[in-house]
Order: C-alpha cells, then sequence, then structure tokens
C-alpha cells in the first residue's frame, strides 16, 4: 500500500500547524468568521445543524487497518463514538469541538491522512473502484495512477480556485463500480489492439442539472493521462462559469459549449503541454506502482468455506457479500453498514477497530470504503471466510444484505446537513426494516435504493434503481421519486414518477414499487433493473398512484 | 398590493466554539434553548436584533432570523428545519436532546 513520503508528511504537518494557527486566532477574536470559513473549509471543516463536521479524505477509498484504528480512537476522543462513511469514500465526523480540531488533524497525520481538499473549488479526493486490486474483472490497478493524480492535484498552483469543486473517478475493470459517469472526469481503463489506455468521460455530475459524461477520448494512452488531465482541468479553469455557481459545473460548460469544441480546445491544450511534459511523471508513476505491489498471496485449502455453506446464515452471507477475486482461491468480502435500521455508512469506534483487526488477520492489513457506503476487506483467502463471517457477527458487521433493497444509500440529510430539504436517513432506516420484516430481500435480489435530502443530489439519487429525492414542499418532508437509474457502465439517470410522497407515504410506496416488479419480472433472473427496462414506467406508476388511490378511496 | 403580516421571528446562529444551536436572548444572552429566546413581533426590531447578532461573530456563527410562535414555556419553531435544531439527528440520542434523557 502507498505510504506517504517525508515530504508529504511535512506538508500535511505544515498545514496542520498553520490551521493551528488559523483557530486560535478564529478563538480569540483576531480572525472573523469571513476570514476564517474559507480557511476552515480548506481543512475539511464545516458547519451542519447542530455541530461542526469534519470531513476526512481516504485516498480512492483505500484504508490500512493501522488507519482504521487511527479513526476509531478519533471517534472515541473527539467525536461520539462513530464515524459515517460517504458516497465519495470519505469519513465525517459529525461532533467535534472547533478547539480540538487541529489535535483530530494531527492524530490523522500520525497516520498520513488528512482533510486537504475535500471541500472548496479544488480537485477533491479522487475515488476509485473499491475492488481495486483485487477484483476478477480487473484490466489493471487503477490506484497508481490515482495516487499520481492526488499528489498532482494536491496544491496544485494553477487548481487552488476552480469555478467549482472538481470530482475524479477511476476504474480499472469494465464493470464499472466508481460510477465513472458521474464525476467531472471518469477514467475507465480500457485495452484495445493489445494496449492499455483510458477512456476519458467528462462532463457528468448530479446535483440540480443531472448529466451523465460524454466520451472525450475512446482511447487515451496510459502514458498521455496526465498532462491530458491537466489539459481538461486547464481548459475548464477558462471556461467555466464564474458567474453563477449553479452553471459552474464543467457539465454546462460541456453542455453550453458542445463536446466538440471542448475537445478541440483540451486536444489543443494537451498538444502545448504534453510536448514540455518531458514525462518525469512516468518514472514517478513506476515508483507508485511498485508500492501498490499486490499483497504476498497465502496458499492453502479452501475447504472451510465449503463445509460452512451447510450453515443457512453462512451461505446467505457467502451469496450476497463477496465478489470474485482475481486468485481463484480468495474472495472479496463487501462489509455491509446497513443493517437494517441502521444508519447507511456509520461505524461505531468498536466496529472500525474490529474491521481493523479482522483485515490484520485475514486481509493483509487492507481495506476499502465502497462508493456505496460499505467497508470492503479486499483480499480474503477462502479457507479464512468462515472465520472472517464468525467475526463479523461478533462485531455486529455481518449483515447479508450488499446489493439488495436495504443496502441503501442516503446521504445525512436534515439529520446533519445545513444545505437539506428534508432527511434522508431515517427514511432509509424505515424501508431497510420493512423489507427486513417481510423477509423478501433475497427474493427480490439486487436494487439499488439511492436517498438525498436535497437537490444536491449527495447519495447519488438520479442513478439510483429507485432514486429518492428529499424536499421541502409548503414547510413538510416530502419525497420524489425517480425509477429506473443505474450507476454502472450502463449509467442511465432515472426518471421522475410524478407527485413526491409524505414522509408517512414514502415506505409503502416503495413497497408498492418492489411487489408491481415481483409479481411483473418473467423470473428471479430478471433484476428490477431489467424489468423496469423491458416494461417502462407505466406499471410502476400505475402501482404508485393507482394503488394508492383506491387506499384512500 | 398589501404587504404579509410580520410573522413573529427569533434570532438563531451556531456557537462558535461546539456549533451548537443556540437562540438570542431579550437581554443579550445566547442561550442553548430555544424556549429562553426573545419572540420579536416587529420588523424594525427584528433587523435590529439581527444586525446586533451579527456583530458577536466572536461568540457566534451564522445568525438569521427564523419564523416562531409563542408555546407554552417560550417561543416555538414553526418550520421542521428549526424543530430539529432544538433536538437533534433523528439517529441517534445526539446533541441537546441527550442532554434531556
Ligand atoms: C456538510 C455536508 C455536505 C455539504 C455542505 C454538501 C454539499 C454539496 C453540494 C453543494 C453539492 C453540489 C455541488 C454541485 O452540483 O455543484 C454536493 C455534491 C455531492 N456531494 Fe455533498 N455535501 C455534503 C455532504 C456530503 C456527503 C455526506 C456525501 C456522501 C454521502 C456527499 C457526496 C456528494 C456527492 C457524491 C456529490 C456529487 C453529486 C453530483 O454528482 O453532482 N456530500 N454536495
Ligand atoms: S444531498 Fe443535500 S442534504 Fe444530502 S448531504 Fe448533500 S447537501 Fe446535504
Amino acid at each position: 500500500m502507498y505510504t506517504y513520503t517525508d515530504f508529504d508528511e511535512s506538508v500535511v504537518r505544515a498545514r496542520v500547524a498553520q490551521f493551528r494557527g488559523q483557530v486560535a486566532r478564529r478563538l480569540d477574536g483576531s480572525l472573523t468568521e469571513d476570514e476564517f470559513k474559507p480557511l476552515r473549509l480548506m481543512n475539511g471543516l464545516y458547519l451542519q445543524l447542530h455541530a461542526y463536521m469534519l470531513r476526512v479524505a481516504v485516498p480512492y477509498g483505500t484504508l490500512s487497518a493501522r488507519q482504521m484504528r487511527a479513526l476509531a480512537a478519533i471517534a472515541r476522543r473527539w467525536d461520539k463514538g462513530y464515524g459515517h462513511f460517504t458516497t465519495r469514500q470519505n469519513i465525517q465526523f459529525n461532533w467535534p469541538r472547533l478547539e480540538d480540531v487541529p489535535d483530530m488533524l494531527d492524530a490523522l497525520a500520525d497516520v498520513g491522512m488528512h482533510a486537504i481538499q475535500t471541500s472548496g473549488n479544488t480537485i477533491r479526493n479522487v475515488t476509485a473502484d473499491p475492488f481495486a486490486g483485487a477484483a476478477a474483472d480487473e484490466i489493471a490497478d487503477p490506484r497508481p495512477v490515482a495516487e499520481l493524480l492526488r499528489q498532482w492535484s494536491t496544491d496544485h498552483p494553477e487548481f487552488q480556485f476552480l469555478p467549482r469543486k472538481f470530482k475524479i473517478a477511476i476504474t480499472g475493470s469494465p464493470h464499472d463500480r466508481a460510477v465513472t459517469r458521474a464525476h467531472d472526469i471518469g477514467l475507465r481503463m480500457v485495452r484495445r489492439d493489445g494496449a492499455a489506455g483510458f477512456e476519458v468521460l467528462v462532463g457528468g455530475g448530479l446535483g440540480r442539472t443531472p448529466m451523465l459524461g460524454r466520451v472525450l477520448r475512446d482511447v487515451l494512452p496510459e502514458a498521455d493521462l496526465l498532462p491530458y488531465v491537466e489539459a481538461i482541468v486547464g481548459v475548464y479553469n477558462l471556461l467555466g462559469r464564474r458567474d453563477n455557481k449553479y452553471k459552474a459545473r464543467i457539465k454546462i460548460a460541456v453542455h453550453e459549449h458542445g463536446i466538440a469544441e471542448i475537445s478541440r480546445l483540451v486536444e489543443e491544450r494537451f498538444a502545448a503541454l504534453r510536448s514540455a511534459w518531458g514525462g518525469a511523471d512516468r518514472a514517478h508513476l513506476a515508483r507508485i506502482a511498485a508500492q501498490f505491489a499486490p499483497p504476498p498471496w497465502r496458499n492453502g485449502p479452501t475447504l472451510a468455506h465449503d463445509a460452512a455453506l451447510a450453515d443457512p446464515a453462512y451461505r446467505a452471507w457467502a451469496e450476497t457479500n463477496l465478489s470474485p477475486h482475481r486468485r481463484a482461491d480468495h474472495a472479496i468480502v463487501t462489509v455491509s453498514l446497513k443493517a437494517p435500521g441502521a444508519t447507511p455508512g456509520d461505524a461505531t469506534a468498536d466496529q472500525m477497530d474490529a474491521l481493523a483487526d479482522i483485515a490484520d488477520a485475514w486481509s493483509h492489513g487492507e481495506l476499502r470504503i465502497t462508493p456505496r457506503q460499505n467497508v470492503v476487506l479486499p483480499h480474503v483467502h477462502k479457507g479464512d471466510l468462515s472465520a472472517v463471517h464468525a467475526a463479523l457477527t461478533a462485531a455486529g458487521l455481518a449483515a447479508d444484505n450488499a446489493g439488495l433493497v436495504s443496502d441503501i444509500v442516503a446521504c445525512p440529510g436534515m439529520d446533519y446537513c445545513a444545505l437539506a430539504t428534508a432527511r434522508s436517513i431515517p427514511v432509509a432506516q424505515e424501508i431497510a426494516t420493512r423489507f427486513a420484516a417481510l423477509r423478501l430481500e433475497h427474493e427480490i435480489g439486487p436494487l439499488e435504493i439511492k436517498i438525498s435530502g436535497c437537490i444536491n443530489a449527495c447519495a447519488h439519487h438520479h442513478v439510483g434503481h429507485i432514486g429518492i429525492l428529499g424536499l421541502d414542499r409548503a414547510g413538510t418532508e416530502s419525497y420524489q421519486i425517480t425509477l429506473g437509474g443505474d450507476a454502472t457502465e450502463t449509467a442511465t439517470l432515472g426518471a421522475r414518477t410524478g407527485p413526491g410522497f409524505a414522509a408517512d407515504e414514502i415506505v409503502p410506496a416503495v413497497e408498492r414499487i418492489v411487489r408491481a416488479y415481483l409479481a411483473l419480472r418473467q423470473g428471479p433472473d430478471e433484476t428490477f433493473l431489467a424489468a423496469y427496462r423491458r416494461l417502462g414506467p407505466a406499471p410502476f406508476k400505475a402501482a404508485l398512484y393507482e394503488e394508492a388511490q383506491s387506499d384512500a378511496a | 398590493m398589501s404587504r404579509r403580516p410580520f410573522a413573529a421571528k427569533i434570532v438563531t446562529a451556531n456557537c462558535l466554539r461546539s456549533g451548537e444551536a443556540v437562540w438570542l436572548t431579550a437581554d443579550d444572552r445566547w442561550s442553548p434553548d430555544m424556549a429562553d429566546a426573545e419572540l420579536i413581533e416587529d420588523e424594525a426590531v427584528a433587523d435590529d436584533r439581527l444586525l446586533f447578532a451579527l456583530a458577536q461573530g466572536d461568540r457566534v456563527v451564522g445568525a438569521y432570523l427564523a419564523d416562531a410562535r409563542p408555546g407554552r414555556d417560550g417561543p416555538e419553531p414553526v418550520h421542521f428545519r428549526e424543530a430539529f435544531r432544538t433536538r437533534g439527528p433523528s439517529n441517534h440520542v445526539h446533541g441537546k436532546q441527550e442532554r434531556r434523557v
């Protein structure tokens, strides 16, 4: 795994010391809030409804066991004993006191972590496939490139004041688990005619004007990646609108100028940059790549797994929470942070410690955070799976629902977020509890529900199979449904069904959609999304609105 | 066109140190309990009290006016967002409600 160099460490320490001074000056009154706010945001510190919130980057979603233990210790000492993992593979602490934040940042720096560029109009934490370096379907591990992008973008002098935030996602697999088409730049590794390169997507983003990324280059040679990305961000820096923050993202520039014009400008700039580049980044990338070398695989019998399948609880978990590993005798374990009724993405300090111990014992000390707010143990030998399952069960982390209806993505919504128009967490809790009680989850099969508490779409509701958006309608919470969204390589924006539902109507509404699917599907192999694509929205709208009327009548 | 009648207001903000929601009282204190807030029935007074609050940047952050109505123990929130600010989140017994149980 990548470990920070002395240079990284000294930069991070210097930033913490600087912020410590800024906090002291804010508290003694020598800095006003107007002066301080941009400084705290640069260090990931927000003010929410009930408290401050510290957002910590987990670069490309990769954490060591040691880092996870440090997060647990921070949660215990300075927060309320838990943390919230987000769709951007970050962790948020919801209850820090202002004066404690510099100490929290120092504790993070002790394990090579920080909160830099988790806010502001900068290039944010680069997100990646949570199965990177482990997935059976992967062309190559995308994280060396992600780390190169992280180093290049951190404190990049030209890109500290972009027109708006800028998000890059990368995957090395044809199966897209990184939602690349909903990012300002999406990078998908491809191999064509034997050579590895990247398909470059640009202009994706959800929020108030949802758009999927468009292809800017079919196959960009890997060697050209950094100058090419620099060319895109440079073009955006000039072209992006600074007059209206709702029109400032690159997606609007792509929309207004057209992909052909963007492409022309990027290629022009790229041609100039490329010749000046000189390839220094290539040698550096090779050094980074060496740090992402695969762990020393363990060989051994996998009989324990086969024997454990006789246990129905183990079997149900194995069917949903395991994914194919690049080595046939290993598996990727998804640890669901979605026990029905729990807050999506929350983990207690004790659970974080348990995850760290499990990773040390059975996953080469490595963990991942997923864009679906779960945790991954990337490299578990099949012979160890039953021991992992037992340890997860003991820690309350063995929910057998990865990818199922109760594995809901939800943003903090109005329980925490100052921008929210409605709550999202209780809706997620109630839907999950309802379907767990019905005991239909495994029969329903893969189904992604995503719930955002406002139009900013932090939970990516537009690309949920069922998307839910919480709004304020004349002083009450109201929930709008979209159907047919897809976050993968076949990305699609969901379509709105019609009028929204009140807080006490939304759970039955979702249940009606799911029951309509069960009644109409061609068989258990036809997933919700496949059935929706075959049938179109009409039968689901009928279930939503006509049944509701007949219930009321 | 006649102007809408002025809806009663309170001044609220977040505490600089803890981030906790606080309300401005009639005697110029910041209380963590909305019931202690000064209920303002007059628009000119409201503007004046907000200016006062905005000048308290060494103690609070982001002061604003929110609708409120008189209640049994003091001013009560009108909008659900403001009601949540008097309690804390609904998924954990954290924030103000933690001290009440
Ligand atoms: C203090 C809390 C938060 C604030 C103030 C905030 C604010 C915002 C805003 C304003 C946007 C829209 C940006 C734009 O379209 O220009 C946005 C987008 C986004 N946020 Fe947050 N957010 C918060 C928490 C979160 C959390 C907890 C997550 C993860 C669960 C998250 C993930 C995202 C994602 C994925 C997007 C991109 C949606 C898109 O594609 O447009 N945010 N956020
Ligand atoms: S979607 Fe809205 S409510 Fe949810 S975290 Fe983002 S800004 Fe807050």
